[in-house]
Order: C-alpha cells, then sequence, then structure tokens
C-alpha cells in the first residue's frame, strides 16, 4: 500500500511542478515584463509614425545637390472608414474610382490580418491637394494624412550620381527586417551608398484606445512617445559647376568622364553619358520603363561599370614598369618603321623614328612599348615567361587594375586583368611566350578597366607614384567616414620613375607645332597639363577616343580622364573634353570658346552601334 | 443504505468545482465576444447565449448520470462502447466535415459532435475493465500489448482526422499505467526523451550532452546515497567538460576537433570508470543509468535528424518559434503573440470585466476556444488566472485522491483515466497560451466555448462522481 501511496505523490508532486511552471511564467508575463504592456504590436496603443528628414545632400562648395520638399501620404485604417463617399475622395486626389473600389474590396477580404493597422493609401500627394483634404476631413472617418518628405533637386546635374528613394517592397523588408512598409530607401549613388546616415530615425506618437476602438488619449502624456530625429546631412566631394559643365559637353556622346583631386582622391567630377535626367529622379517610377528600355542604357554608370580596352595610355603603366625592373632606361632608343615588325606585328603611325622614353610618350610610339614590354616579359632575371608575367601582373594590380578600387560608388567593377591562367587556356601551358600577348603592351587584348581607374592613372601620375581611393563623400555631419579614404595606396614603382614618364607626357601636350606630340590640343597656356592619348581598338566599330591628365605639372590640382566610344581619335574628342575640363576648373571660365562649341556641337551618339535586344 | 442518504454522500467539492470553471468559462466567452448590439449574456444568436444552452444540456447530462444510470453498466458495457467509438472515429474521416484542415467533426443539424472526445471517455472504460480484471497483469508482455492497442487505436485514427493535438492527449494515459504497476522507468524516460530534444534544438547537442551528464551523476547519487563523494566530483568535473573545447586552441594540440567531439573524449574516462564499477561491484542501478546514458546519446544525435526530416513544416515552425530559435511574429508565432499580449497586459488584477482590447476583435485567433485563457489573463489578471489554474489543480489532487480511496479497482483506474486526460488539456492549452508549449489546438476543459467539448468532459467527470458513489453502499 505504502508503494501505491507514493505514486499518487509523485503524480500530484508533478501536477503542482507543472502549477508552478504555468505560474511562474504568468508572473513573468503579467507582473514582471513590462514588454507586454507597451509593446508595438499590442493593440490597445495606436502607433503613429513620425518620419523624419532625409539628409540633404551638398556639393564641395556648399550647393544643395538633393533637398527635401514637404508631401503628404494619405493613410487608411479600413477598420474605421465608415459611410464612404469613393466619389468624392477620388475626386480630390484625382484616382480612378474603380481602383479605389477594388483596393477597399481587398481590404474588406484581409480584415483579420489587417486589424486596426493603419497603411498607406495614396502617396506623395502635393501640399495643395493636402489642404483640399483637410477641409473635407470630416466627411472622411478612417483617413489620415502624414507628412513626409521628399526629394528636390535644386541643381541639374549629378543624375547618375545621386541615386533616388523609393519605397521599399515585400521582398526587401524580408531582406531587412528593421524596414516597414511605407518606409522609403535610397536606390543607387550616393542615396544608396549612404542611406544609414541619411535616412534619420523613425519616431511615434503613442495613442490609447479604449474598448470601443476609440482613441482616447496620448498614452501616458507622451513618455513613451519618440520624436524622429532626422538624417544627417552630407557633403559630396562633387563641384556641381564643374559636373553640369561636363554633362553639358557630354551631350550626344557616349561616354564617361571622371575627374579626381590627387591631393585628397575626391571625385570632383563623374559623368555617364547618356545619363540620367535629374528631373525625373524624384517621380522616378513614372519614368522606370521609359529608361529601361532606352538602348543607350542611361541607368548603366559607365565610369564605373565599364571595363574598356585602355588603350595607348597604358603605355604609361609599361613604361613606368619597365624603368623599374631596368630593362630600360631613357636614352636608349628603339626604331619605328611604321611599326612593330616581328610576328603579326603592330601596326604604328609616322613619327620621327627612332624614339626614346620621352619622345615615345609623346608621340604614342607603338614600337617602343612592343619592345619595352618584351623586355620586361623576357627579362632573364625570371625563371620563365610565367613567372615574368605574374611580376608584371603585380606590378599592374598595384595601380588598382584589375581590381575594385574600393570607392564608395555602388555597383563599382574591376575590370578585367588576363592571368597566367588565361593564357594557358588560350595557347596551351607553356605554349606562349611575349609575342603572343604583345598586344598588352599598348593596351589591347585581354585587359579592361574602368574610366575610373584611368582617373586613378592620372591621379596616381600626379602624385608620382600613390594614390588614395576615389570617393564620392567628403564629409558627414557628426559621422566619420571610412578611414581607408585617407590612406595612401602606393605602387610598386619608385617616383623617380615617375618623373622621367610624365617628363613625356608633358611634352605631349606642351611642344611645338610640328615636333609629332599627340595631344597638342590640349594644351592651355599656363597651366602645364600632362596628358597622354589613347586610341583603343574596337572591334565593334570606330575606335574609342581616350585621354588622361592631371595638372598643373607641379602640384596638381585635378586629374582627368575622358573616354568618349566609337570617336575616334584620342586626340580629337577625349583630349579636348578634358583639357576645357581643366580650363574650367583651374580657371574658372573657359576662353577657348571655339573648341568648346566644337564639342558641344559635336554628335558621336550616332557611331555607337545600338545593341540588338 | 437506501438512495437518499446516499446521495448525501455525492462529492460536493468536485461538483463545486466544476460549476465554478464553467461559469468563468461562460462569462468569459461573453467577454471574448461581447458586441454591443447583442449585449444580453442569454442571446442565442451569440456564443454566450449558445454557451448557456450547452451549461443547462449539460446539467441535465449530469443530473442523468447521477441519478437515472446505473453505474454498474459502465464497465459491463464498456467494450462495447469502446468499439462503437473507434467505429464513429473512423467513420468520421470519410462523413465528416472539415474545420481548420482536420476532418474530426460530425455535423447533426445544428450541432458539430467531434468522436475524440467521446472516445476519450470509452477509451478511460476500456482501459478501466480491462485492467481491473482478476487475471490481468501489468508486468505480463502479452498486457502490456494488449493495454497498448487499446490506447494507441484511437490516437492512430485521430491522427488519420489530422487532429494531432488530440491523439496527443491520448498518450497521457501513461500516467494511468505508471500508477498500475509500469515501472517509473518508462516515464522517467519519456520525460528525459522530451527534456533533451528540448535542449538540443534550442541550445546544442553540446549543452544537452552536458546536461545528461550531470543528470546521470545525480541520479547516481540518489541511488548510492554517496552525496558528499559525487557532488565533490561533479564540482571538480563540470568546468573540464565545459571547458574541453577549449584545449583545441592550445598551441601544441594538433587535432581539430568539433566542441561535442572534445566532450566526448573527456567524457570517457569517467565513463569507462562508471563502467568497471557497475560490472564489479554488479550494481543494478547503474546498468540502468549507463543504458539510458547510452540511449538518450543516440537520441540526442537523432533529433536533428527526426526533426529535419519525420516534422512537417507547420509543426517545425512551431516547435522553432516556441523555443525561441526563430521569431516569426506574423506567421506561426501570430497566435502566441498576441496571447502573450493579452495576458501580460492583464497586469495583477486585470482590467475589469468587458474591458479587455487584446481578446475582442479577434486579434486572438480561437479566442473563445482554445484561446479562452487569454480573456481570463486579460480581464481578471494574474489574480484571476491564478484562480483557474488554482481550480484545475484543486479538481485534479481531489480526483486521484477519491480515486485511490476505491475499493473497486475499476473506479480507481477510471479516475486515474479521467484525471490524466484533465491534466494533458489543462497543460497543453494554458502552456500554449503562454508560450510555454507548442501551439496545439486542445480546448481547456469546462471552460471554452463548444457544446462537444463540454459535454464531453461533464459526462467524463460525473460518471467518476456517480461510480465514487458505490464505494458506500
Amino acid at each position: 500500500m505504502a508503494f501505491e501511496l507514493k505514486k499518487k505523490n509523485i503524480l500530484i508532486l508533478g501536477i503542482l511542478g507543472v502549477a508552478l511552471v504555468i505560474v511562474l511564467q504568468l508572473f513573468n508575463l503579467q507582473i514582471l515584463d513590462e514588454e507586454y504592456k507597451i509593446t508595438a504590436s499590442n493593440n490597445a496603443f495606436r502607433y503613429d509614425i513620425r518620419y523624419p528628414a532625409r539628409g540633404i545632400i551638398y556639393d564641395r562648395n556648399g550647393k544643395i545637390l538633393v533637398g527635401n520638399e514637404t508631401a503628404y501620404d494619405i493613410m487608411i485604417t479600413p477598420y474605421e472608414v465608415k459611410d464612404l463617399d469613393t466619389a468624392d475622395l477620388c475626386a480630390i486626389f484625382g484616382l480612378e474610382i474603380e481602383e479605389v473600389r477594388a483596393t477597399l474590396a481587398e481590404y474588406r477580404k484581409y480584415r483579420r490580418r489587417i486589424g486596426y493597422q493603419t497603411l498607406p493609401f495614396v502617396k506623395q500627394i502635393s501640399p495643395a491637394q493636402y489642404s483640399v483634404f483637410l477641409e473635407k476631413a470630416y466627411k472622411f472617418q478612417g483617413f489620415s494624412a502624414v507628412s513626409r518628405t521628399i526629394r528636390s533637386y535644386p541643381y541639374n546635374a549629378c543624375g547618375n550620381l545621386l541615386g533616388y528613394i523609393s519605397e521599399v517592397d515585400t521582398s526587401y523588408i524580408r531582406k531587412n527586417p528593421e524596414y516597414k512598409r511605407g518606409d522609403y530607401v535610397g536606390r543607387t549613388g550616393i542615396e544608396q551608398s549612404y542611406e544609414t546616415i541619411l535616412r534619420g530615425v523613425k519616431g511615434y506618437n503613442i495613442f490609447l484606445r479604449d474598448v470601443h476602438n476609440k482613441i482616447k488619449s496620448n498614452f501616458a502624456e507622451g513618455k513613451y512617445d519618440k520624436e524622429a530625429v532626422p538624417g544627417k546631412n552630407i557633403t559630396a566631394s562633387i563641384d556641381a559647376e564643374l559636373q553640369q559643365y561636363v554633362e553639358s559637353l557630354m551631350v550626344n556622346k557616349v561616354g564617361s568622364v571622371v575627374a579626381i583631386e590627387p591631393s585628397t582622391g575626391e571625385i570632383l567630377t563623374l559623368v555617364s553619358s547618356p545619363g540620367l535626367e535629374v528631373s525625373k529622379l524624384a517621380t522616378i517610377n513614372k519614368h522606370y520603363s521609359e529608361i529601361v528600355n532606352d538602348p543607350y542604357k542611361p541607368m548603366f554608370n559607365r565610369a564605373v561599370m565599364s571595363p574598356y580596352p585602355p588603350g595607348s595610355v597604358f603605355k604609361l603603366v609599361n613604361g613606368l614598369i619597365a624603368l623599374q625592373e631596368g630593362v630600360i632606361d631613357t636614352v636608349m632608343t628603339y626604331p619605328c618603321n611604321m611599326g612593330y615588325k616581328v610576328g603579326r606585328g603592330i601596326a604604328c603611325h609616322a613619327h620621327p623614328s627612332p624614339t626614346n622614353l620621352t619622345s615615345s610618350i609623346m608621340m604614342s610610339c607603338n614600337a617602343y612599348y612592343a619592345n619595352a614590354f618584351r623586355r620586361i616579359i623576357d627579362n632573364p632575371a625570371y625563371p620563365n615567361v610565367t613567372a615574368a608575367f605574374e611580376s608584371w601582373k603585380e606590378y599592374v594590380e598595384s595601380f588598382g587594375f584589375g581590381l575594385k578600387l574600393g570607392s564608395d560608388l555602388p555597383g563599382e567593377q574591376g575590370g578585367v586583368l588576363p592571368s597566367t591562367k588565361t593564357y594557358d587556356r588560350i595557347h596551351g601551358k607553356n605554349r606562349w611566350k611575349s609575342l603572343s600577348i604583345i598586344s598588352l603592351s599598348i593596351g589591347q587584348g585581354e585587359i579592361g578597366t574602368t574610366p575610373l581607374h584611368l582617373a586613378n592613372l592620372a591621379a596616381t601620375l600626379a602624385n608620382r607614384g600613390y594614390f588614395y581611393t576615389p570617393h564620392i563623400i567628403k564629409g558627414a555631419e557628426d559621422t566619420t567616414l571610412n578611414s581607408d579614404f585617407s590612406q595612401r595606396h602606393y605602387t610598386k614603382v619608385d617616383t623617380s620613375n615617375f618623373r622621367k614618364v610624365i617628363h613625356g607626357m608633358y611634352l605631349a601636350v606642351n611642344s611645338e607645332p610640328g615636333s609629332g606630340a599627340t595631344a597638342r590640343i590640349a594644351a592651355v597656356p599656363g597651366l602645364d597639363i600632362c596628358g597622354k592619348t589613347g586610341t583603343a581598338q574596337n572591334p565593334h566599330g570606330k575606335d574609342h577616343s581616350v585621354f588622361i591628365c592631371f595638372a598643373p605639372k607641379d602640384n596638381p590640382k585635378v586629374a582627368v580622364a575622358a573616354y568618349i566610344e566609337n570617336a575616334g581619335f584620342g586626340a580629337t574628342w577625349a583630349a579636348p573634353i578634358a583639357s576645357l575640363l581643366v580650363e574650367r576648373y583651374l580657371k574658372g571660365k573657359v576662353e577657348r570658346t571655339d573648341l568648346e562649341a566644337y564639342v558641344i556641337s559635336g554628335n558621336l551618339i550616332q557611331n555607337v552601334p545600338i545593341p540588338k535586344r | 443504505m437506501i438512495a437518499g442518504q446516499l446521495y448525501r454522500k455525492l462529492d460536493w467539492p468536485l461538483i463545486i468545482t466544476w460549476f465554478a470553471l464553467v461559469m468563468i468559462g461562460w462569462i468569459s466567452v461573453f467577454a471574448s465576444v461581447y458586441d454591443e448590439e447583442h449585449a444580453h449574456i442569454l442571446d442565442i444568436s451569440q456564443r454566450y447565449g449558445m454557451q448557456f444552452i450547452w451549461i443547462i444540456t449539460s446539467l441535465i447530462i449530469a443530473s442523468f448520470i447521477l441519478f437515472v444510470i446505473n453505474p454498474k453498466l459502465y464497465n459491463v458495457l464498456a467494450w462495447i462502447l469502446y468499439f462503437m467509438s473507434m467505429l464513429l472515429l473512423f467513420a468520421v474521416i470519410f462523413v465528416g466535415v472539415e474545420v481548420n484542415g482536420s476532418k474530426s467533426w460530425f455535423m447533426i443539424g445544428p450541432v458539430r459532435v467531434q468522436p475524440a472526445e467521446l472516445a476519450k471517455i470509452t477509451t478511460s472504460f476500456a482501459l478501466a475493465s480491462m485492467m481491473s480484471a482478476y487475471n490481468f497483469r501489468l508486468k505480463r508482455f502479452s498486457s502490456l500489448v494488449k493495454v497498448g492497442l487499446v490506447i494507441v487505436v484511437p490516437m492512430l485514427l485521430i491522427i488519420l482526422e489530422k487532429e494531432t493535438g488530440s491523439a496527443l492527449v491520448f498518450a497521457s494515459f501513461l500516467f494511468v499505467l505508471y500508477r498500475e504497476g509500469l515501472s517509473g522507468w518508462y516515464l522517467t524516460f519519456g520525460i528525459l526523451a522530451i527534456l533533451l530534444f528540448v535542449v538540443t534544438l534550442a541550445f546544442s547537442s553540446f549543452t544537452s550532452m552536458i546536461l545528461l551528464f550531470v543528470l546521470m551523476v545525480v541520479a547516481k547519487t540518489a541511488f548510492s546515497k554517496r552525496y558528499l563523494h559525487n557532488i565533490v566530483f561533479l564540482a571538480a568535473y563540470l568546468p573540464v567538460l565545459i571547458l574541453s573545447p577549449r584545449v583545441g586552441e592550445l598551441k601544441f594540440i594538433p587535432w581539430a576537433l568539433k566542441d561535442v567531439e572534445w566532450l566526448a573524449v573527456f567524457m570517457t574516462v569517467p565513463l569507462l570508470y562508471f563502467m568497471y564499477k557497475a560490472i564489479r561491484e554488479k550494481t543494478r542501478y547503474m546498468k540502468y543509468i549507463l543504458l539510458s546514458f547510452f540511449v538518450s546519446t543516440a537520441l540526442i544525435f537523432s533529433v536533428q535528424f527526426f526533426f529535419d526530416e519525420v516534422l512537417q513544416d507547420h509543426q517545425r515552425a512551431r516547435i522553432e518559434n516556441l523555443l525561441g530559435v526563430t521569431e516569426d511574429l506574423q506567421g506561426a508565432g501570430y497566435n502566441v503573440h498576441q496571447s502573450k499580449i493579452a495576458i501580460g497586459s492583464g497586469g495583477f488584477f486585470g482590467k475589469g470585466f468587458l474591458k479587455g482590447t487584446q481578446t475582442k476583435f479577434n486579434f486572438v485567433p480561437e479566442q473563445s476556444t482554445d484561446f479562452i485563457f487569454c480573456t481570463v489573463g486579460e480581464e481578471w489578471g494574474f489574480a484571476g488566472s491564478l484562480v483557474v489554474v488554482g481550480l484545475f489543480v484543486f479538481m485534479l489532487i481531489r480526483i486521484l485522491t477519491l480515486a485511490e480511496r476505491q475499493k473497486d479497482n475499476f473506479t480507481r483506474i477510471y479516475g486515474y483515466a479521467l484525471a490524466s486526460v484533465i491534466f494533458m488539456h489543462f497543460f497543453i492549452n494554458i502552456g500554449m497560451t503562454i508560450g510555454i508549449m507548442p501551439v496545439i489546438g486542445i480546448p481547456l476543459p469546462f471552460v471554452s466555448y463548444g457544446g462537444s467539448s463540454l459535454w464531453a468532459f461533464t459526462i467524463f467527470l460525473f460518471v467518476f462522481i456517480r461510480l465514487d458513489l458505490e464505494r458506500w453502499k
């Protein structure tokens, strides 16, 4: 009997144990845990969201690039809607009555899920419509208005850099649960890169409902309310005036122009043409299909996303490497008789021969760089071609080529740099030599660089051997930016070798007529521009026109790369555009008005083959 | 003893407890679906009006059971009733109406009846009848199989109706078997398995193994009674086990093992020692403990497999949500979150009758049936919740106490079955509303809205109250 009693008591202990667990949890929920009394999903509270103003984006001189305007969102609490005059409501906001009826039917269908939630009904109505709504608000039970800020763009420039804001969609919310329906988020450009700084923090007012679901009062006299914290303003490194000027030069041309301040890595101007018009950003949804269907892809930021063959401007890099490796010096010369005749050979244009380092840069001699490149790759200091090539590649990568530079521009691409594996695949292992890859000597072949890479090369040359990661943001209110942007990145080439190459670049622009210098069109008296032209061969059509430069020669203030698609010689279009930029930036005005008029009127877009869709 | 005197022995504490719970249920149903346009509590167009009808009919049924039906019939008819109810369980799969995805309801005119409710009673009859027979010995294997079949058949049929929650209730008959002589090891091991399952999923197999080791040493201590010896061992060796994965971080250790593998390495030594002692000293309990240890280890490592491969998506979601592995307040966690808000917002004394805001307007789904406890928690607060929990605990202990006083084994076993079923409903239902059990849709006995459930539990209880009278004859 004792045994049986014991079993009964064990079971009773079990019951008491379970009851204790339940009571403890009840105690926890009902007495200890405050969370369940003032939680956002507590249905007795109505949370009215207060949206913060988004941060303003200034240019480097304090001009507003992106500002704010007030607009209103009309909100609906479906449960509270009673005796709605749908026709009147539609008249105020200019809505289709059928659509509104369908939406309301939808709300009725999901009413259990929606409960007492307040949902956005019409977005971004103007202050004028809002005042009409206010007058009649008593007629529209269950509707309310929330003030929102929408973006305004006082300066007609930088369409591709700023990005836009749009309402978050379901898939975005799933990935970023801190966003709620009705929130806006920056897409592309600065708006996306600096979203966390710009967006600010939402606040709310808490109101209490009674049993009849009427709003009774501000809960606890606003003790738990939260003020919205406005987003922080940021200053872009862009010079809005300069940007606007270059955009006007690039009308009817396809390509990119990038200007960097070499001493900081700050991007002064970054144009991708054709680009987005600023006027379309605020209402991008309306224009979206038009933009997407444009064959020239205005959303595509060529300056950071498009890998192009660099062409002759890449000779500068090969020259620097050859100097550093000690396989050439400044007095060595190579003959050129309309090209380099070994193997398949590389053609060249007519110019005085032979050339040394300086004159080869000045006149852009292909034969010189074919020789120099072969000496790098066939350098007996390395055990084999592969090792020499790997060493060459390390040099090239130290300039940032083939890698993402790590700028704050969304979508930045790393370009293309061939590896030994690439050539093993093409030619077979140990079946290739310097002559097989000779195109690289003049920046053709298996290499792709973005205009940003080329501008960075110009800045590296200006700094005589190092660069700062290019970036588009100068600073933000009480926030420290990526410290990596203030770090110097040194190339593997010594400063002394840079000086030798820069001498050639100086002469390419500033030589006497008849000297054979390729970039004389870029010369501006007093500015000491140093530059290098490029004409990138293009199997799909006319050659691309390329030019990089920096100025002045001593203490450079600006480094530029211009890459114009299907525009022919580097000197014809890219050099004038880049030099006009430099003139405008350094002198504040352009005196070469004939050249300016020639550039603006130039229509090169017709040369660009439209890709078949 | 003549009839009039016999009825003076009626167990009024149980009847009053029953009545109190039913009244609390009625008031709560009223509060949870209260609607000003139908403000009268007797308005039968509303659930509270209907509940009043169920309560009146329940009273009639209860009187019928107390005063009309001969209690000897239950034992005599036990098997016939059992087989009839199995037939109904089977039939409902084909002719039942579908409610919330399960086909477990008969539609008889305006009334919905769930045969699973009935089956709990008839299974209790069958169990009581079988186990109270003279020649029945639970220790016998064939008997155990028979008892198992009586329990498992309705469970399987109910699972076929996709009414898994109700099927789970039948597992509570294990308590009856325990009382009637089943070794406590089964029960202990069952609870241990659930504990390890939860810990493994909520934390990791590493934590689970440590817990298992501690439990093993505690069990060893309890049996060997060498307290100091074992406590010192545990205090010294537990830190070693917890820190065992850190060994892999030492420079001169070349092996890269997982945390659990390091743990296994360090557990081997004491385990080998325990095994050696168990064999040498021929201690029976130590063999059981070690056996449990190894079976549990296998369990821990098959839990993940079971969880990933056997359970269905929504079940997995509910369990993960309960354990806090995932938090999904819109999907699987919605009901529980709303329910916790409702109960939590009640505070100590609650918001007062009809003053609840959370349980109005369908924020909490099924608020008059499965989630009725939310209304109690919100409007009557911690104090009111304590009253309900207290009434259930009192009722359960009272039933067990009465059951132990029986001369007739049939009544005792039936009483235990009754208590087990009420306990399971009480624990799972309240547990799910406060977020300590997964969401399993079974009603709170006597309190939840619904005729089928109220009738069934009233019959279940009053048959016991009537049977209890027999001991005075």
